[in-house]
């Protein structure tokens, strides 16, 4: 049997399974079997979901409070399937790192969220909306899993506006779409700048309610640290209370991690300052394949870096683009001055010139890897910031960017110009201390997004079996690229509509066995935690942990950031090893056990973290193809364009936990061939 | 607490209102008095509107204390550790100083009905029981003194910043401030109030310290 | 800049705390308040003491993760969270009083770190619409008017820091709850709840021990959101009328 096409009885793959000649991380890795979605659908694309639906089995609502599920997290995929599962009549226990469950860092996007509602009645539908991501993510997500997100995405706003999510309202009282990302509907539902927090919070709340039901146990200042597997199955985890610190076993008959992305890896990112791959990388490290982990988007118009200082970046709505003009000097020797000193013919819209059909309003990952070109040469502005450079060395770069919305405040007007923008524009003088109507805006790019996480099939179930994975934890709707507004449909999707349906499945073979708290896989788990907790506290080296994440993040952003190379990439494994190796001799880490200890617990995340970087970089070093987010120098166009082979890597990559490389250890590459019925594949061009 | 308080505004308008009656001179000021208490009759008996007042006074004000003692004991129970360092900004002097400012009122109520209603004293020669008959006398003798009307436009401004934030608040409390026009009446009418209140009762003491009002 | 730092300091929540001081140098106009705390805390560590614990995560102004009283104001001299807040608002030499949220509801943990789960709780007893995932009709199905829309969205914006109580000389949280019962209050799908909601969450408040309002206006001149003070007046509105019809 082919390999991947044993499930479509009767449909005709558009696409032929790829064969990887190139072999750029050979010696980092060993080969593994293929993996395959045993789980995926057959039929109509259009019927899978509902076949599926009606086929999963179902719970007698009398054995649901029978069934204890874990949910880790509380962002939109976690808090919401705490809320469905609670309703639903389950035992829910649901954990969060911070004070409480409304916090999740789902609560600082911006833009909006997608639906294919076709209000506009401007030629939207399921399918356009499958097309639309599909192609966004360059091809390299599973269709059957994309188009059941856009046949979900209508539901999320019925549920949403039953919630009372305020979203924004035309003058007649109906909701109000605007178009978003660069496609040609207006499928994207907004609360003016704050669409995650408004979708956030509808889901605390559903979820609260269900805490005061007493269907949902909320526990807060909770973080997982191990996974517990049972007989191959995902049986409970083991979280330290942050507050006591206390390491506790917390066992259920499923577990689900809605724990969100690891972009934190960079050290600098607009995630939260908490977000973190623990929770995921304890599932990877007992088994749990981590799929694409080097998908990383990179989001173009961010507040840039302002010194060593900085803890994290702040993103800018992307929409500042419609009306800004991106320029840099075009000699280096004016980089220093005063922006509005340098003439109009000494200053290069590059990305006007280089992409005069699209000029600034090309797709994130191009205006992204422009302004790091312009920067490398040296033209970048603002102020110079200590990096590791490509040959190792540590050097001063500018890394800023114009944004300039003189021009359209000339032909707009003030007023039309802060109309539009004015909370933007607040914050970023708030955070620059300089007035972006006299003074053109500074940008730089910053990470934003993994489309990389836990492997899971249709099912959202990883390979270990009882081990759920939601939102952007797992890696499955956006292949190697997101689209704007797709992060809340689907974490949403996921946690409302999908997991429910699947998770139902796997519980009907309930009742599973009593695990006792002293069975030897619980003990091994416990005590693995708390020996690691000591060891932590044990080591009292010299260097503080947020020294140690710092430089694995300059790391990270040079060598396996916006461009990725092969020599790079080799020494930033190399790199990342010996950090590593320095980390676990030399790291101080100051306090007890026993009470809030945020060096300690970021000590554990900072562990995971260099762990994570290093197959990151691997990934990004064997998939020798420009896609999406990932963009390898070896494979572009001649004119510097991102150049896709589907011919080699039309597949997911999912990585098995191999053991520490300083120990001797590979990770283990098992591919999952994409093949396609619904779509077929085609090139972007952007010029 | 608010409803209590809106008592006493409309009872201290009144109030303010009959004081002005001194500028008429001591007959019809002394006629005001007198006919407080045979207002109503024969339906009520004489002094029964008084009476009422009075009674309807006491229980206004046992209803405002005791709201206004529960208020501040939360208040003490909710920050048992007060800060090393605390500004504040967005807020009036008066919304402040309503706790202490009241028992300023309160104390000055208390010495208030000795002087004019209950005792009786006048303290420019200690007699009491008022045995002239004459209020608008007892008044006169009584502002005549400088400290004593300093000591009443003290209260007088303790009653004013009382007013100023209560008039807002209770309308606020009562939710009567939902829009941003009856906002700005309400806090519009605590200060008309406050001035008015405040300005017409000190009026009275003042005019007799220059001699405007005079036996 | 250089900067005198009086910090609270408090090991767990039963040890009695108290301020320390600390000299630091090398801070930029740049940083933000947050990261001024970072340099300390890397100072401390490289010194041999524990740092500083200090709630924060999105540093965006948007998850209401952060608090701290600073020289007296709750999230410091402007209007917005601290982690926005950015030392060029300071002066070299200034010597600057941190503190953590004081109120009985909201215990500390460790320095700054307090517990305000007593917020999550006000939302339990009420702060939601009652909507099974599945049961939702068609979004357009119910208009809702535009201007109810925008001030529900605008109260929405709460985000939950407690800011309001920590600047409350009473100790009260009715910004917090009158933000919710009016969110859901002016929007067509809150109204079934309406009223249950108002006097539960009321109790709710009233039972973890926040004191009660007295309309002194200091929570929304502190709030980083600007939740203005006429959600208290819905607030109370709302109540009357629960009250009223006998909830």
């Amino acid at each position: 049997m082919a390999a991947g096409t044993h499930y479509l009885p009767g449909l005709t793959p558009t696409n032929k399974p790829s064969v990887q000649k190139s072999d750029d991380a050979a010696g980092f890795y060993e080969l593994g079997e293929n993996v395959v979605d045993e789980s995926a659908p057959t039929g109509p694309i259009g019927e899978r979901w509902t076949t599926r639906k009606f086929e999963n089995r179902l719970v007698n609502p009398a054995n649901r409070r029978k069934l204890d599920i874990i949910i880790v997290g509380t962002g939109l995929a976690g808090g919401a399937a705490a809320a469905t599962l609670g309703e639903a009549g389950y035992n829910v226990k649901s954990f969060c790192y911070q004070d409480s469950p409304r916090r999740a860092h789902s609560i600082a996007a911006q833009g909006g969220i997608n639906a294919a509602k076709n209000y506009k009645e401007d030629g939207d539908s399921t399918y356009r909306l499958f097309y639309d991501t599909v192609k966004g993510g360059d091809y390299r997500a599973r269709e059957s899993n994309v188009f059941r997100l856009a046949e979900e995405s209508v539901n999320i706003i019925d549920q949403c506006v039953a919630q009372g999510v305020p979203f924004a309202r035309e003058y007649g009282g109906l909701l109000d779409n605007r178009s978003f990302g660069g496609v040609q509907v207006s499928r994207t539902f907004y609360a003016r700048g704050q669409t995650g927090q408004q979708l956030l919070l509808g889901a605390y709340q559903a979820m609260e309610r269900q805490v005061a039901a007493g269907t949902v146990e909320s526990l807060t200042r909770h973080e997982m640290l191990e996974l517990i597997v049972v007989d191959d199955k995902a049986r409970g985890i083991i979280a330290r209370n942050m507050v006591t610190g206390e390491i506790e076993t917390h066992l259920a008959d499923v577990v689900v991690l809605a724990s969100g992305g690891y972009g934190n890896v960079f050290y600098l990112s607009t995630n939260a300052m908490g977000s973190n791959v623990t929770a995921a990388w304890r599932a990877h490290r007992k088994g749990a394949y981590m799929a694409n982990p080097c998908y990383t988007q990179i989001h173009p118009t961010c507040i840039p870096v302002t010194g060593s200082h900085q803890s994290k970046l702040t993103l800018m709505s992307e929409s500042l683009r419609n009306d800004g003009r991106i320029w840099v000097p075009k000699n280096v020797e004016d980089c220093e001055k005063d922006p509005r000193e340098i003439p109009e013919a000494d200053r290069d819209f590059f990305l006007e010139r280089i992409y005069p059909s699209f000029g600034n309003l090309v797709p994130r990952d191009i205006a992204s890897r422009a302004a790091k070109y312009m920067c490398d040469e040296g033209r970048g502005v603002g102020p110079e910031i200590s990096e590791i450079g490509p040959d190792g060395e540590e050097r001063l770069v500018r890394r800023g960017v114009y944004l300039d919305l003189t021009d359209a405040i000339k032909r707009l007007g003030k007023h039309a110009i802060e109309e539009k923008y004015d909370n933007l524009l607040d914050m970023y003088e708030r955070i620059t201390g300089e007035n972006p109507y006299e003074l053109p805006m500074r940008i730089y790019p910053a990470v934003h997004y993994v489309m990389g996480g836990l492997w899971v099939d249709y099912e959202l179930q990883s390979n270990i079996k009882g081990l759920f994975v939601t939102g952007e934890a797992n890696f499955s709707d956006h292949g190697a690229n997101r689209l704007g507004a797709s992060a809340l449909m689907q974490g949403l999707a996921d946690g409302y509509f999908v997991l429910p349906n699947t998770i139902r499945d796997y519980l009907a073979d309930a009742p599973f066995d009593k695990i006792p708290e002293d069975h030897p896989a619980v003990v091994e788990a416990l005590s693995s935690v708390q020996d690691k907790v000591s060891q932590f506290l044990s080591i009292n080296g010299t260097r503080s942990v947020e020294s140690y994440h710092k430089e694995l993040g300059s790391i990270m952003w040079e060598y396996c950031g916006m461009e990725r190379t092969e020599p790079g990439l080799k020494i930033a494994i190399q790199k990342i090893r010996d950090l590593r190796a320095d980390f676990w001799t030399n790291v101080k880490v100051l306090g007890s056990a026993d009470n809030i200890n945020q060096d300690l617990e970021k000590a554990g995340r900072v562990a995971d973290f260099l762990e994570l970087g290093e197959l990151m970089c691997v990934d990004a070093l064997n998939r020798r193809e420009s896609c999406g987010g990932h963009f390898r120098g070896e494979s572009q166009t001649e004119d510097g364009e991102a150049l896709r082979h589907d011919e080699e890597f039309a597949y997911v990559a999912a990585w098995e936990w191999g053991g520490d490389s300083n120990d001797g250890g590979q990770p283990v590459l098992h591919k999952e061939d994409l093949v396609y019925t619904a779509i077929e594949m085609k090139q972007r061009s952007y010029k | 607490m608010a409803v209590s308080g809106l008592l006493f505004i409309g009872f201290v308008l009144g109030h303010m209102y009959g004081n002005l009656k001194a500028f008429a001179g001591e007959e019809k000021f002394n006629e005001y008095a007198h006919h407080l208490r045979e207002l109503g009759e024969p339906m009520l008996p004489y002094e029964g509107f008084l009476w009422i007042m009075r009674v309807g006074l006491l229980v206004a004000i046992i209803v405002h204390v005791a709201c206004a003692i529960a208020l501040w004991k939360r208040a003490a129970d909710a920050r048992p550790v007060k800060y090393v360092a605390k500004r504040n900004s967005g807020s009036s002097f008066s919304s402040r100083t309503m706790r202490w400012g009241g028992v300023t009122v309160l104390v000055f109520i208390v010495w208030h009905l000795l002087n004019f209603t209950v005792v009786k004293i006048n303290p420019s020669n200690g007699e009491t029981g008022d045995p002239d008959h004459s209020p608008y006398a007892l008044l006169v003798d009584t502002f005549d003194l400088w400290w004593m009307t300093i000591l009443y436009l003290i209260a007088m401004l303790a009653l004013a910043l009382h007013l100023h934030h209560g008039t807002f608040s209770s309308l606020q409390t009562l939710g009567l401030t939902n829009s941003a026009v009856s906002r700005a009446r309400a806090r519009a009418a605590g200060w008309v109030i406050a001035i008015v209140v405040a300005g017409g009762f000190s009026l009275v003491p003042l005019s007799v310290l220059v001699g405007i009002i005079e036996k | 800049m250089k900067l005198t730092l009086k910090i609270w300091r408090q090991e767990n929540p039963s040890a009695t705390g108290g301020i320390h001081t600390y000299e630091l140098d090398g801070v930029s106009k740049d940083m933000s308040f947050l990261e001024m705390l970072d340099l300390l805390n890397e100072q401390l560590v490289t010194g041999g003491e524990e740092p500083v614990a200090f709630d924060s995560d999105c540093r965006e102004g948007i998850c209401g993760m952060c608090s701290l009283m600073i020289n007296g104001e709750a999230h410091g001299p402007e209007v917005t969270t601290t982690c926005q807040l950015h030392m060029r608002s300071f002066n070299d030499g200034d010597t600057i009083t941190i503190e953590p949220w004081r109120a009985e509801p909201f215990p500390v943990l460790k320095d700054l770190v307090v517990d305000r789960s007593a917020f999550d709780r006000i939302i339990q007893s009420g702060g939601f619409i009652s909507s099974n995932t599945g049961s939702a009709p068609e979004a357009n199905s119910v208009p809702a008017p535009r201007d109810k829309a925008m001030r529900a969205f605008n109260v929405a914006t709460c985000i939950g820091c407690g800011a309001c109580v920590a600047a409350c000389p009473n100790g009260s949280a009715s910004l917090f709850v009158g933000a919710k019962i009016t969110h859901l209050g002016e929007l067509p799908q809150g109204q079934p709840e309406r009223w249950s909601r108002v006097v539960d969450m009321v109790g709710q408040h009233d039972h973890e021990g926040f004191g009660g309002c007295t309309n002194i206006g200091e929570c929304a001149s502190a709030c980083p959101k600007e939740i203005p003070l006429d959600v208290i007046s819905q607030l109370n509105k709302d109540l009357r009328t629960a009250l009223k019809n006998g909830f």
